[in-house]
């Protein structure tokens, strides 16, 4: 009798669990494709070949053109910078500096780095770079495509360095033993061995960090800045696709607001590609360590 | 009692009593060794002789302090910081234990295989060649007659011959550790642990490990440490029993599993604990 009230109240117990997270669930999953919806409707209707022809000079008779080259240039510096100091930041946590005290102190401090406010970000690269450089050069240089890559840097690198250092740590120790104890230097175990295991987990780091900081306006604000016209050298002021669309959406003009939501759609497309190719790539090269 | 007996393969009388007077030099001495992790004292003033060419199996229930005994032989446990060896490990006439002694150098000497068999994510060849390479500059053919002679000389040659190219994960599990054991081999030790290496694998990879440690033991001085009786009776020439981090009686296998000298040994052999 007792044991039958136990089992019915844990059954009854499960289904409320489950109702819960279902609609939560839900919930989440509702709001999602709403947005997604939203954009590649208002995104679509938008869409036109002079989106990728002309630049944002010609306003509501322009495109993204110049945006699209600003952001293609500074997610490639930016991805130049935060990715080899990533991994090897993350490379030093997992393999020199694992269960260190300073290990703990700088994984504490790159999770800080990884909430910290972009804008926050932006502000600081602004300060350290942008009005340095204007007083060096009198003017002649102040925002730039390269201050607004390193602020996008900022934005990839706490990503990245967490991603290798747990994909590091993810390789077993045993594997770590048996190369030690046939005399391989540390070194060489880390290049030959674990980032050969931990690979596709380090790819997939740093795709995602491409897709987070490809996204960011904020830190592009008082670091590229934006500019109508297009321009290749990174110390110019630079455009991008967010800071257009925030621009275009500020803006009374519903022409540009058809604008701003076709670079909307093109950006989201972009990032969900990575996300995708990031999942793919992972998939396919999974190496089971066993 | 009775039930340590039967364990053992019945001995050739003659030849055993000779291998026992005749007693091989020592190649590893252990004194005064304590060690620890952290706080915890694993191992307390432990000194053993390790024969030359002979099989030393140290067995003990879990927790005893066999493999970290063994884990000291080829300092492994230095790469994790809080683990401390205090003591003496004399190979060749130098402590093994002194900071001075290059680490690379012990480790080219004393070669290490573990319970979980670790191919490296290389291929088969790859996984024996990448070890010599650090060690010697060999030239292409010289590097594939190492391959093939450590190969050999871990009774798998045969076996992957034809698939050298292929990636070692590709292999079973006892084609694998006798692919680990082949890789410690081919960089010429003295001294080979091993660490359980068959408790993974199924009864006839286990034989097949076995015959080799027979075969392997006229050049090489083994340690294995296991948790398998029958086991230790089987390969070993000598059987080191540990007990809470004490060696409690270390001597001839026959007499450790027919007349121990210690009450401890003679309950743990005949299953009473552990």
């Amino acid at each position: 009798m007792m044991a039958l009230d136990i089992y019915a109240r844990r059954r009854a117990t499960n289904v409320v669990a489950m109702l819960l997270s279902g609609l939560a669930a839900a919930v989440g999953l509702a709001f999602l494709i709403w947005i997604l919806w939203i954009t590649v409707k208002n995104g679509l209707s938008a869409m036109d070949f002079k989106l990728f022809t002309k630049i944002t000079a010609y306003a509501d008779e322009g495109g993204l053109a110049n945006a699209i080259v600003g952001s293609l240039i500074m997610d490639m510096i930016a991805l130049a910078i935060c990715a080899p100091v990533g991994v090897l930041a993350g490379t030093f946590l997992a393999e020199y500096a694992n269960r260190t005290r300073l290990g703990a102190v700088i994984r504490f401090l790159n999770d800080i780095l990884l909430s910290a406010p972009s804008i926050v970000l932006g502000l600081f690269v602004y300060v350290i770079i942008v009005l340095p450089m204007s007083n060096l050069t009198h003017g002649a240089v102040s925002f730039s495509g390269l201050a607004g890559a390193i602020a996008l840097a900022l934005i990839g690198l706490p990503v990245i360095v967490r991603t290798t250092d747990e994909m590091l740590q993810l390789v077993p120790g045993t594997l770590r033993e048996a190369a030690l104890s046939l005399g391989i230097p540390q070194w060489k175990l880390t290049v030959q061995v674990l980032m050969r295991a931990a690979v596709s987990g380090i790819v997939t780091g740093v795709l995602l960090a491409l897709a987070r900081l490809a996204g960011e306006t904020a830190p592009l604000l008082f670091t590229a800045f934006g500019n109508n016209f297009m321009v290749a050298n990174p110390l110019d002021k630079m455009a991008s696709i967010p800071v257009a669309i925030y621009q275009y959406t500020n803006d009374p003009n519903p022409a540009l607001h058809a604008i701003a939501w076709a670079g909307a759609l093109l950006i989201t497309l972009f990032v969900l590609l990575l996300s995708l190719s990031a999942r793919w790539y992972l998939h396919r090269h999974q190496v089971t360590h066993d | 009692m009775t039930e340590g007996t039967t364990l053992l393969n019945p001995p050739p009388a003659s030849a055993q009593t000779v291998a026992v007077t005749v007693a091989p030099p020592p190649k590893l001495t252990v004194r005064n060794l304590n060690f620890f992790y952290g706080d915890t004292q694993a191992l307390k003033d432990i000194g053993l002789d390790i024969p030359e060419k002979r099989v030393t199996a140290i067995i003990g229930p879990s927790g005893c302090g066999k493999s970290t005994l063994l884990r000291v032989f080829n300092r492994i446990y230095a790469i994790y910081p809080n683990q401390r060896a205090l003591g003496e490990a004399i190979l060749d006439g130098e402590n093994i234990l002194d900071a001075g002694y290059p680490v690379h150098k012990l480790r080219s000497k004393i070669g290490m295989v573990f319970q979980k068999p670790v191919p490296f994510p290389m291929t088969i060849f790859e996984n024996i060649a990448w070890g010599i390479r650090h060690h010697e500059k060999l030239s292409k053919s010289e590097m594939d007659g190492r391959v093939e002679q450590a190969l050999r000389r871990a009774a798998l040659w045969d076996e992957v011959k034809d698939k050298l190219k292929r990636s070692a994960l590709g292999l079973s599990g006892g084609q694998q550790q006798r692919l680990c054991i082949a890789r410690s081999v081919a960089l010429k030790p003295e001294v080979l642990l091993l660490d359980e290496p068959t408790s993974a694998l199924d009864p006839i990879a286990t034989g097949r490990i076995e015959q080799l440690i027979e075969e392997l033991k006229h050049d090489y001085t083994i340690v294995i440490v296991t948790h398998n009786m029958q086991q230790a009776a089987r390969v070993s020439d000598r059987t080191a029993f540990m007990y809470l981090g004490e060696l409690v009686e270390f001597d001839e296998t026959e007499i450790i599993f027919t007349k121990p000298a210690k009450r401890q040994t003679e309950d743990y052999i005949s299953g009473r604990f552990g």
